[in-house]
């Protein structure tokens, strides 16, 4: 009986020990990486500060009802050597948006691209898996 | 008999508690976070515009750059992507591949558990972290050559050469006319500077007096009050700078270690506005509280 208790106690700690880095920084661990998602939506705003720019959107999902999405890039100077401005998207703007999300299943993403109505691709620095526009799930 | 029944869980009990400990000096990647598949696009430096909002030009390809001024560092100097340095050093980045630890003394080692990086092998939530940096401390030397190094714009009079670096506006001074460091110097974020000419596009910078407070980098190494960092700077040719970072602290680590290998500047035109750049702390309170805490909280149930 004892030895059943030492056992579960040291298999106990060893998963709560291992398991920390997988809680680790936000930055990489909360993403995952190897799913890539397509959304349409529109601007409600769009915050241009560090450490990181955040899109704030709407998105149209199942029986009409409205997702409020996030997603974020890199800070003012990455993205302005990307060929980002502060006024490249504003409240009201139609977007198309790649992003990958984040493992919680919350609605936020970390952008690979963006397209504004005028066609043009704002870039931010995750490699697109699938340009061809069949991506893994897609929404309207 | 009751020793030898409890010898293999003693060894399971011994393993379990110090493998993370290992892994945090000598580790195995494949437990760290799936990288994220990151790069510029191929035309990214076709957008670029500088703080002014004016587009850069792009050097001629081909171009062959002309010989370097002798003794001459002066100019606005550009290392790209190879001065961000998130995980901790470019050349000794903290991404658990055992090469890449530096030699740590049994003091070393000590004053790293007390480190908590928001990147890096032992990275934790960026809220948690205990980095002097996002608490709004100075970066200080060597940090400020080891993260997030931008445009630094290089001034040079015949007493002193003077770094301006983009990240957090900050300034530094070498001196360069023969002086010591003083004797009982006060410790300083940026440390004392004294640099000389090895040869006429050879620059070399030792620099002693540094704050025990800061950071070597972002993955959290730290330093004594023994710290000596010597940087050598290149000058390649007109348009190119190379610098290179040695860290020498016998009190932390056994021999001293490179930390940047020849990273290359690009020289950048004289009209060139460097934009502003800084860690904001109350702009990490909204980011945190809007988007940082929900990506990393609970699931959504």
């Amino acid at each position: 009986m004892k030895g059943k208790v030492l056992i579960g106690l040291t298999l106990g700690i060893a998963l709560s020990v291992l398991s920390l880095p997988l809680v680790a920084h936000h930055g990489n661990a909360a993403y995952d990486p190897t799913k890539q998602i397509n959304l349409k939506g529109t601007v409600t705003q769009f915050i241009w500060a560090n450490p990181h720019c955040v899109v704030l959107f709407d998105v149209a999902g199942e029986n009409g009802q409205v997702v409020h999405w996030m997603a974020e890039t890199e800070n003012p100077t990455t993205m302005t050597n990307m060929g980002w401005l502060k006024s490249s998207l504003k409240p009201g703007d139609p977007i198309s948006i790649r992003v990958i999300t984040v493992k919680n299943g919350k609605p936020i993403g970390r952008i690979v691209y963006v397209e504004t109505a005028s066609g043009q691709r704002l870039p931010g620095r995750i490699v697109p898996t699938d340009d061809s526009g069949k991506s893994a799930e897609s929404y309207k | 008999m009751m020793l030898r029944r409890s010898l293999p869980l003693t060894v399971v009990l011994a393993v379990t508690l110090l493998v993370p400990l290992a892994r945090s000096q000598d580790s195995s990647p494949a437990n760290s976070p799936a990288p994220l598949n990151e790069r510029r696009p191929p035309n990214w430096l076709e957008n670029r515009r500088d703080g002014w909002g004016r587009p850069v030009k792009l050097p001629v390809k081909g171009e062959k750059s002309p010989p370097a001024p002798k003794r001459d560092l002066s100019g606005i100097w550009d290392p790209g992507d190879g001065g961000i340095q998130a995980l901790g050093p470019a050349a000794m980045p903290d991404d658990g591949r055992p090469e890449h630890n530096p030699p740590f003394t049994a003091a070393g080692l000590e004053a790293l558990k007390e480190t908590k990086p928001s990147n890096g092998f032992r990275s934790t939530l960026a809220t948690e972290s205990n980095d002097p940096v996002i608490a709004g401390d100075p970066q200080g030397m060597p940090r400020e050559d080891l993260f997030e190094l931008r445009t630094v714009n290089i001034l040079q009079t015949p007493v002193a050469i003077y770094l301006m670096y983009q990240f957090g506006r900050v300034w530094r001074v070498i001196w360069t006319d023969g002086r010591e460091v003083p004797k009982d110097a006060e410790p300083r974020w940026f440390g004392y500077s004294l640099g000389k000419w090895v040869d006429d596009y050879t620059f070399v910078v030792e620099t002693t007096g540094l704050d025990e407070r800061t950071w070597i980098d972002h993955a959290g190494r730290p330093h004594s009050d023994k710290l000596r960092v010597e940087e050598t700077f290149h000058r390649l040719d007109r348009d190119h700078l190379e610098l290179s970072v040695l860290i020498d602290d016998p009190k932390f680590y056994t021999k001293p270690w490179i930390a940047l290998n020849k990273l290359v500047f690009n020289l950048e035109p004289q009209t060139f506005d460097v934009r502003e750049m800084f860690w904001e702390p109350s702009e990490f309170q909204t980011y945190n509280k809007l988007l940082g805490n929900e990506a990393a909280g609970e699931d959504e149930k």
